[in-house]
Formats: structure tokens, C-alpha cells, sequence
């Protein structure tokens, strides 16, 4: 497509002034956006951070609104501007207020988030800004709205910011069903989006317009101008390299070193555990008492903010963090950026040096920091594909019918549906446009009675059609149920960490530090000491869905983790990390023991090629293991793991577990597996039947199940009427799911739970495409003894958390071990 | 085999995986917090969970009672969900719990709050009841309860063994009583290191926990 040559539009003269007077000149992109603007077209601007983005997003709104005289113009709302953040909404807020003020405009600017007053609230739906910002839900619950259609009819901006953060996910899903309904309500309305650079844009400028019924519209689309490169080092030891864990706790004086020499740092890491671990490393040998913090989602929301605050008045060297920090928010002077452990993917460690620095033409700066041998691959495939310029692309998901199911309700609680008329709308986004009419109605028939075949629901239906065949709700009541529990972001069940009153038994209050996952605290029996929100904590005793704990000391105390990280290495990296491996040459720059590491695996096994599955077998102990490379993020390696166990305790080789990694895949197993036929183990058909049993047991696709059953609105996250009694007052998903299982295999949510699983916790989809790529391209190594590249994975296996769901194995293990206690005699 | 032999106060009791108790010198057959259509109590509320709790339920009882073949079955309590729920059975369930009712002399143990089983339904309905060692309630008393035999509490147990965890219903006792796990397909748990449970015992006790085909006994 050709790029437009556009004369440079004339700027009204109190926007040109502005721009003079501060010495600017507006950048062509933004130039761009204004003349597709007045051309009414939908238009994705793809630039790196700091480039002006959000500003380009505004100026068509706000020379718009200028243009009209005031009396003209009604109090309606005139520009919506959505972010995934609510943070990021009030900062743009604040940044916007800037120039309107500046250039005297008559605009009222207002965001509306979570933390926004119910008497604002209220005020802003009778009375609109003209400019709202706000997030995907309080976009989702104003639709839902009964006064939604005279609210929304004067619409002519949308901005949707952050859009490659939300466009492939349920966020996304919902956002683009909010915005087939906006279509309808404001037909002429045009759309941007604001998007970080990505490897093909083509999905988002699907997502920004309405779908024909057949083929496809795209939006226009804007490129800015590339960053200057960013500067990456890696820091590396020719000395010594773990061979496993993910730590990093032999470079934390040079971390701490590096945040020294700087004003100030944010140090990512992965996951909430590597946080609190990282963040206790340091402060043990931080002798000169630097300003270093804790950031992450678990934290109590005060704790949080402390820390934001803090780091926007500059009086902070550095925080450690997770994802939560990821988007962005401007934080003041960040001018270094350290990321310990591997960054996962390209577009994601790009997203975070972004963060150093926010002038767009001066490099920013990184550090990475693996933390064991594979990392060092990882870390230097992530750096050649920055400097390359090459992102990873994604996995595109469909819409999810969970997220449909709640959109559904939403609409209906506005104004009585017709389903004709909605099929239509919602096959209009982008995520729905493949929606057959029996999978809509199949939604409409589970959101108004539940969707079940042998019992109906009809005197509890949610959901009734008029004498004219429209949908309304039955009840006001359902709709300020709907509004209690919209969204799509679903948490791991969490109890409150509560600090037992000194002198107070446990279960008797205290505050509240942060929660954790239910399924950790279950692990737990009093005298247990954890880490958590930077203090050593000792568990005392749970009452009530909170667990009470008290602060002690204890060096050998643990840390906290589920499922480790949520994010597997990206296909992209992995495939580079093979190349890289599968080129000799290139180990060169690797750091010596890494370097050796390879030059023995080669000699005692060998060096996978790019296509092929190397499966290695040998004895150890007095156990047998079977160890395979896939390099397919350990989410897929998990599901591969058991489906493969499943298949050697066939075939009678005893296995007795397994553990997953990054780019293995480990079996131990009381026979000798060297004879075994990998084809045929190894073999597709495994997602068949083997899945499906499989799945009827496991706690991943349980949480899966439940995370469906929550955003379709089956079960409530929060009820009208609490039932807080002693006990547990949240309904256990599983429950259902069983039930489910047994007398409805083809309800609505299984089949929503199983299109989830293929790009989620289990990444089926993933392991799909890879067994079907390294059939007939198996290589089998029968060895005699560990070889280099299995001791990673192979160390994995005393770590805290083993890959893999509990067998009743462990019961059986804890009765022996309880027997054996009783019987012994010394 | 799928049992586990205990001792409470002297009488001999088997655990059934299925998280049934059975008395072989009485043949008696308990059950405890059937809550009959608890999803349809839900769906009234507003949360549509799927209608087939109650024959779930029922199959799995119909199971226990073609392999133990008993004389007496006792529902420890709490068996339907609400004072309407009996009314939201359908055919299919009402001819299921009728015909289990007709295979053996029932006793209903019902406290002042719970609902009270329709009346076409076999069997005495009363508070608790003696038998041998054994009192039958259906909940645990406060004070010290030899021999007492209850429900209500709906025990859990998680246990964890190298890093992995498995979270599984439980009977919990000390040999001088016994706390049962919740039967009904919709019931979930109550934690063992609750306050709620542990006050009940004054030392020690054991959870034994309901695996897929048998009872394991851990550390309570």
C-alpha cells in the first residue's frame, strides 16, 4: 500500500503556536493521523515508546472540538479513549490536561476507572466530558447501561491505547464486542489505535474496524519512525555459570553495582518469587543502604503505591518488579534498565528498555542478566532479534465464548436484544467474525437458562423473550449482578495475608499484607516460614480465607511460588535459540563454561538440529531417564510430559515422574526406556484419547474451566448478598466441572475451556504443531551416562516447584512416611 | 481394596473411598450432607450451575448400596439442600432416592434448622440417635463427644509431598470420635488446620483422605 505524501495539513493557529512556543515541531505521524481524522478513516499508528504516540492520538480530537464553537456543541461525550492500565489513564489524564490548558481549549477532560467516586460517576453519565478515559471494563459496564444508547450517540473518537497488550486476549475479545455495540450506537465514529511495534500488524488493524460478512477490512496504518537502537548488554562471567535455577545470586553485587552508578533503575524479573528472592539478595549485601523496593501485583494496594509515589518523586535508586510495571507509565527518570533472568520474548524485552528513558532518539540502555547457562542462549537469541529488528509473532486466538456469554448479558441488561440483530453486530469484531449462528445461539441459550439439555432452568432463566421475540433481562436484579461481576481478569483463588495483632490469637484480625494463592497456603502447617512483601513470615494458622502470620527470622525460610512464570519462551526465540545452537560458529561469543557446555554435549551426545527431536536415554541412581529437547516453552512441555507418562506406564516402564523446562522435557521411570519406539511414543495421536482422559483429571484445565466459568457469568466472583459464614464462601469450580463432565460433555463452557487450553496454561496448539513437525524426525541417543544438556533440567527436579500434577502417588508416600515414622525405633 | 479400617470408641468402622462410613456389625450404611439440590438453590439465586448435583449424588449412594448391601442407612444430616428442595426433584430423582429409600430402614438425622425430608420418603427423622458406641449427629458438639459420630463441617485435607500438592475430602478422628466428609456432589471443604476443626480434637487426630480408590491416613 502506497504510504500518502501529505502536505503538511494546516494545524489551527493555536496549535501551531503551542508547538512553536515549546520549540517543537509536530512529527509526521501525528501530522498523518490528523489527515486521516478529517478523511473520517480508522488508522493504527505503530511506533516505539516516547515517540509522541498518545499525543498523535488526541490532536484530532481536540482540533476537532477547538474547531466547534462551545454553544454549538452539546455536554456529550466526544472522544473515548480506552487503555489497558487504569494508572495509565490517569497519567495520560494528567499529561492531556497539559495542553488543553495550555491552549486555552474549552475541553473537558475526565477519566473514570475502578477508583473513580460513585457521586463522579453518576455526575459523568448525566453530564458526559467531552474526552473520557477509561479502561476496558468501565467501558464494558456504560454499555451495559440503560441510558447506553443516549450516552454513546454523539461518539466520533475512538483511541485505543496499548493495543498489542490487549487486542489477542479475552481483554481484547470484550473490547471489541464493547466496540461492535458502539458501532451500532454511533455509526460514524472513527477509530485509533496506538500500538508498540510488532511483527505483523495485520491482526490489529482487523480489530480496529467492522468485519464484512466475507474477506476481510483492514484499518489504515501509520508506521512512526523507528527508535534509535537500544544499547543491550549482557552481563556474563567467564568464570562461573549455573547450571540451573533462576536466581542470578552470583551477579547480585554487580547488579547492585550497576544500580549504583545509576540515578535510577528498574530491575524486571519474571516472577512475583524471583521478586521477593531478588529483592532480599540484595538488600543483604546492600551495606550502603540504597533506596531499593519491592513491586508486585500480590502486594497490598497501599504497599504499591507507596512505591509508585516514591519513584515518581525520584526517591527511589531502584525497584525490583514484575510485569505489573510493564506498561506505559512514565515513572519519572528511569535511565537503566536491568532484567535478571530471560526476557521470554523479543517484543517483551523490547517493551521493557522502552521504560529506560523516554526521549525517543536517544538509545536506551539494558542489561540482562541470565541466571543460568540456557538463559545466556536465551538472552543472547533476545539481543540479536532486538538489533535486528525482529519480533516475535503470536499465536492468534478466536474469541472466547465465555467473554461473549458476559457480553451477551451486558447487552441484554442495556435494552431487550433481537438475535438476529446482535449476531450480526457481534460477528462485526474481529475476534467473532468466524461465529457460526449455532455457537450464538447456543450463547444466548446457556446466558438465559444455563444451557442444559437434561434439566432446564426455565423458571430461573435470566433471560426472556418478549411477545415480540426480543431478549430482555427477567429481573433488575440480574443486571446489578452482571454489574458486580464484569471482566475478563480472573485471579488464582487468593487469601488475604493477615499479621497476627501482637498478643491477639490467631484468627482474631490483623492487617492485611498482601495476598497469596490459596494452593500455596494450602502446603503449609504452622511453624512454616515463607517470604513475602520483603519481611521472613511464619505461619500460624488460616480462619476464615485468611491465613495469619507473624514476622520472624529464618535465612532458610522459603519462597512463595505457583507454576513459576507465566510466560513460556516465545516460538520465536526458541527457534533462534536452535539456530544458534545448531551453528557452531556462533558459540564463540558465548562465555567459556557456556561455550564448553556444548562443546561435551556434542561430544558425548549431540547438538540438536534446527527440525529434529533429540531423545536421550541413560541410567542414573537407580532410576532411568528419558530426556527430549522440543524447545517449546515449559507450558507445552508440561502437557507433553504427562501425555507421555501416560503412554510409558502402558507400555510398562514404571515411570515415576517427570519435570519440564524451557527447551526439555526429563521422564524418570524404573526400566530402561533405550528400546523404546519414540515414533510411535512421541506420535500425534496422543492428543486423542490420552488428552481427553487426561484432561478429566487435571488441576491446569480445572483452573482453565474455572477462570470460563467465572467470565461467563455461571459463577459469581462477588454476590449481592455475601454469605460470609466460617467458611469458604467462594463456590469450588471443580465441583462443577466434574458434574459438568459426566452428564453434559458438550456444554458450552467445556468447549470454551478447550479452546482456552490450546494457547493457555496448556498449550496445546503449540505442542500440536511441534509433534506434528518432528515426525519421522526423531534422533535417539541411548547414552551411558547424564549428558551436558539434560543436567539443567535434571537439577530442575529438587527445586520448589516439580513441573507436573500430583499423582495419588504422594499420598500414598505421606502414609508410608507416617508409618515408617510410627515404626521406627531409635 | 477400597476401605480403610478405624476404630471409634471401640467400635469397628470401615472408610470407604467414596466418603461413606460402614458399620458391619450394625450394617449400616452413613452418609453425611447429601444437600440435594444445592444447584438448583443456586440457580433460584441467580448463578445457573448445572441441575444434575442430585443424581450424582444418587448414583454414587446406589453404588455403595449394591456393594454393601446394608440394612440401615443413615443421612447424618443437612441431606436436603433448603426447605423447598425436595419440590425441585425431578421424576428420574425422585424415583432414584424413593427406590434407595425402599433397599433399607433409613434414618434421617435432621437438627431444629435443617429441612426436614418430604414425607413420602422411607424413614425416622430425629435429632441424634445411640447406637452400640456410636451417637449419631450432625454437628460435631463443643464439648467432649465420645463416640460421636458427625458431619457438618465438610473436613478437607491438602497434602503436600515434594513441592506438589493434592487437596482431597477426609474423615477426621482420634479414636474417640469421628468427623465425616461431605458426600454431596456440590459440597466443598473446610480446611483441617481450620480453628472450626482442630478445637474438636484434644491432641492429635488423623485425616483420612479419600484417594480415587482407596483411604490414605495422614497426619490430621
Amino acid at each position: 500500500m502506497l504510504q500518502p505524501v501529505f502536505t503538511a495539513p494546516v494545524l489551527p493557529p493555536v496549535f501551531a503556536d503551542w508547538f512553536a512556543v515549546r520549540g517543537w515541531s509536530p512529527r509526521p505521524h501525528q501530522l498523518a493521523l490528523i489527515e486521516h481524522a478529517r478523511q473520517g478513516e480508522s488508522v493504527l499508528l505503530v511506533a516505539p515508546t516516547g515517540g509522541g504516540k498518545t499525543l498523535a492520538g488526541f490532536l484530532p480530537s481536540l482540533i476537532d472540538l477547538a474547531e466547534t464553537p462551545k454553544r454549538a456543541r452539546k455536554a456529550a461525550l466526544h472522544t473515548l479513549y480506552i487503555s489497558p492500565l487504569k494508572a495509565l489513564a490517569v497519567d495520560v489524564a494528567r499529561n492531556l490536561e497539559t495542553p488543553v490548558a495550555e491552549m486555552g481549549l474549552p475541553i473537558r477532560v475526565e477519566t473514570r476507572t475502578g477508583d473513580t467516586p460513585t457521586g463522579r460517576r453518576q455526575r459523568q453519565r448525566h453530564s458526559p466530558p467531552d474526552i473520557l478515559l477509561t479502561t476496558p471494563e468501565q467501558f464494558a459496564l456504560l454499555i451495559s447501561s440503560r441510558d447506553a444508547a443516549r450516552f454513546f450517540a454523539n461518539v466520533k473518537a475512538v483511541v485505543l491505547d496499548e493495543l498489542h497488550a490487549m487486542h489477542n486476549s479475552k481483554r481484547g475479545d470484550l473490547l471489541a464486542l464493547g466496540l461492535s455495540r458502539l458501532q451500532t450506537l454511533a455509526p460514524k465514529h472513527r477509530r485509533i489505535g496506538l500500538s508498540a511495534t510488532v511483527a505483523d500488524p495485520k491482526p490489529l488493524q482487523r480489530f480496529l474496524v467492522p468485519q464484512p460478512i466475507s474477506g476481510e477490512a483492514l484499518s489504515s496504518i501509520v508506521i512512526g519512525k523507528p527508535g534509535a537502537k537500544p544499547k543491550i548488554s549482557i552481563l556474563s562471567s567467564e568464570s562461573y555459570v549455573p547450571w540451573a535455577g533462576h536466581l542470578a545470586r552470583h551477579t547480585m553485587p554487580e547488579i547492585l553495582n550497576a544500580i549504583k552508578q545509576a540515578v535510577t533503575t528498574l530491575v524486571f524479573v519474571n516472577t512475583r518469587s524471583q521478586a521477593e528472592r531478588t529483592f532480599q539478595e540484595l538488600w543483604r549485601i546492600n551495606d550502603d543502604n540504597l533506596a531499593i523496593a519491592l513491586h508486585h501485583g500480590s502486594l497490598a494496594p497501599e504497599q504499591r503505591r507507596k512505591v509508585e509515589s516514591a519513584m515518581t518523586r525520584g526517591a527511589l535508586r531502584a525497584v525490583v518488579c514484575t510485569s505489573t510495571l510493564d506498561l506505559g507509565i512514565d515513572w519519572g527518570a528511569v535511565d537503566q534498565v536491568i532484567c535478571v533472568g530471560a526476557p521470554k520474548g523479543a517484543a517483551r524485552l523490547v517493551q521493557r528498555i522502552g521504560r529506560a528513558n523516554h526521549r525517543l532518539d536517544d538509545p536506551s540502555s539494558a542489561m540482562l542478566v541470565p541466571s543460568n547457562r540456557f538463559e545466556v542462549l536465551e538472552c543472547e537469541a533476545a539481543r540479536d532479534a532486538v538489533l535486528a529488528g525482529e519480533l516475535d509473532g503470536e499465536a492468534l486466538r478466536k474469541g472466547g465464548m465465555d467473554v461473549l456469554a458476559q457480553h451477551i448479558l451486558g447487552v441484554a441488561c442495556s435494552a431487550p436484544f433481537d438475535a438476529e440483530a446482535l449476531f450480526a453486530e457481534v460477528k462485526s469484531a474481529s475476534p467473532y467474525r468466524d461465529l457460526s449462528r449455532t455457537d450464538f445461539d447456543a450463547a444466548v441459550d446457556f446466558v438465559a437458562t444455563g444451557g442444559y439439555a437434561l434439566k432446564r432452568y426455565d423458571r430461573y432463566a435470566k433471560l426472556r423473550q418478549t411477545p415480540e421475540g426480543l431478549w430482555r433481562i427477567a429481573h433488575p436484579r440480574i443486571a446489578q449482578q452482571y454489574r458486580l461481576n464484569v471482566g475478563v481478569i480472573i485471579e488464582d483463588p487468593m487469601i488475604d495475608i493477615r499479621l497476627q495483632s501482637k498478643g491477639r490469637p490467631t484468627g482474631a484480625g490483623g492487617r492485611v499484607l498482601g495476598k497469596l494463592e490459596e494452593y500455596f497456603i494450602e502446603t503449609l502447617t504452622a511453624g512454616d516460614t515463607f517470604v513475602f512483601s520483603g519481611d521472613v513470615l511464619r505461619f500460624e494458622g488460616i480462619h476464615e480465607n485468611a491465613a495469619y502470620v507473624t514476622r520472624t527470622n529464618d535465612p532458610e525460610a522459603q519462597i512463595p511460588s505457583y507454576n513459576g512464570g507465566k510466560f513460556p519462551l516465545s516460538t520465536f526465540l526458541a527457534m533462534r535459540v536452535r539456530q544458534m545452537l545448531a551453528d557452531p560458529r556462533q558459540w564463540k561469543k558465548l562465555p567459556h563454561p557456556v561455550g564448553e557446555w556444548l562443546e561435551i554435549q556434542q561430544l558425548r551426545s549431540k547438538i540438536p538440529d534446527e527440525g529434529e527431536l533429540l531423545v536421550e536415554t541413560f541410567p542414573r541412581g537407580r532410576k532411568n531417564y528419558l530426556v527430549c529437547y522440543p524447545f517449546e516453552g515449559r507450558l507445552a512441555h508440561q502437557t507433553l510430559g504427562m501425555l507421555v507418562t501416560r503412554r510409558l506406564e502402558r507400555l510398562r516402564m514404571r515411570p515415576l515422574g517427570f519435570v519440564a523446562n524451557e527447551y526439555a522435557l526429563a521422564v524418570w521411570a524404573l526400566r530402561d526406556m533405550s528400546g523404546v519406539d519414540m515414533d510411535a511414543l512421541f506420535s500425534e495421536d496422543m492428543l486423542g484419547d490420552d488428552l481427553e482422559d487426561w484432561l478429566a483429571e487435571s488441576a491446569l484445565y480445572k483452573r482453565t474451566f474455572r477462570n470460563c466459568a467465572i467470565i461467563s457469568g455461571l459463577i459469581e466472583r462477588r454476590s449481592l448478598t455475601a454469605e460470609k459464614t466460617g467458611r469458604q464462601v467462594t463456590f469450588s469450580s471443580d465441583l462443577i466441572y466434574d458434574v459438568l463432565r459426566e452428564h453434559e460433555p458438550d456444554h458450552i463452557l467445556l468447549r470454551a475451556t478447550y479452546e482456552d487450553a490450546a494457547t493457555g496454561l496448556l498449550d496445546i496448539g503449540r505442542l500440536s504443531g511441534a509433534l506434528t513437525r518432528v515426525k519421522g524426525n526423531i534422533t535417539v541417543r541411548a547414552l551411558d551416562r547424564v549428558s551436558p544438556l539434560a543436567v539443567p533440567a535434571l537439577l530442575e527436579i529438587s527445586k520448589e516447584m516439580v513441573a507436573g500434577e500430583a499423582h495419588e502417588d504422594i499420598l500414598h508416600e505421606a502414609e508410608e512416611s507416617l508409618v515408617a515414622e510410627a515404626m521406627s525405633v531409635d | 481394596m477400597t476401605e480403610k479400617r478405624v476404630e471409634v470408641n471401640g467400635e469397628e468402622l470401615v472408610l470407604d473411598s467414596a466418603g461413606a462410613l460402614w458399620w458391619p456389625s450394625e450394617r449400616a450404611l452413613v452418609f453425611a450432607d447429601l444437600h440435594f439440590e444445592k444447584g438448583s438453590f443456586y440457580a433460584f439465586k441467580g448463578q445457573l450451575l448445572p441441575p444434575y448435583d442430585t443424581r450424582s449424588t444418587l448414583k454414587r449412594m446406589t453404588a455403595l448400596f449394591d456393594v454393601y448391601k446394608p440394612a440401615l442407612a443413615i443421612a447424618l444430616g443437612d441431606s436436603f439442600h433448603d426447605r423447598d428442595a425436595a419440590n425441585r426433584l425431578d421424576e428420574f430423582e425422585r424415583a432414584q432416592l424413593a427406590s434407595l429409600g425402599a433397599r433399607a430402614e433409613w434414618i434421617w438425622i435432621a437438627g431444629n434448622h435443617d429441612p426436614v425430608p418430604p414425607s413420602w420418603l422411607n424413614g425416622t427423622i430425629t435429632e441424634e440417635v445411640a447406637i452400640g458406641g456410636l451417637t449419631f449427629r450432625h454437628e460435631p458438639s463443643e464439648t467432649e463427644a465420645r463416640g460421636e459420630v458427625a458431619g457438618h463441617l465438610h473436613p478437607c485435607k491438602t497434602v503436600t509431598r515434594r513441592g506438589q500438592s493434592l487437596r482431597r475430602r477426609c474423615f477426621a478422628s482420634d479414636g474417640r470420635r469421628l468427623v465425616m466428609p461431605s458426600f454431596g456432589a456440590y459440597t466443598g471443604g473446610l480446611d483441617v488446620r481450620d480453628i472450626a476443626l482442630r478445637s474438636l480434637f484434644a491432641t492429635d487426630f488423623f485425616a483420612y483422605v479419600l484417594g480415587r480408590a482407596r483411604v490414605y491416613a495422614v497426619a490430621g
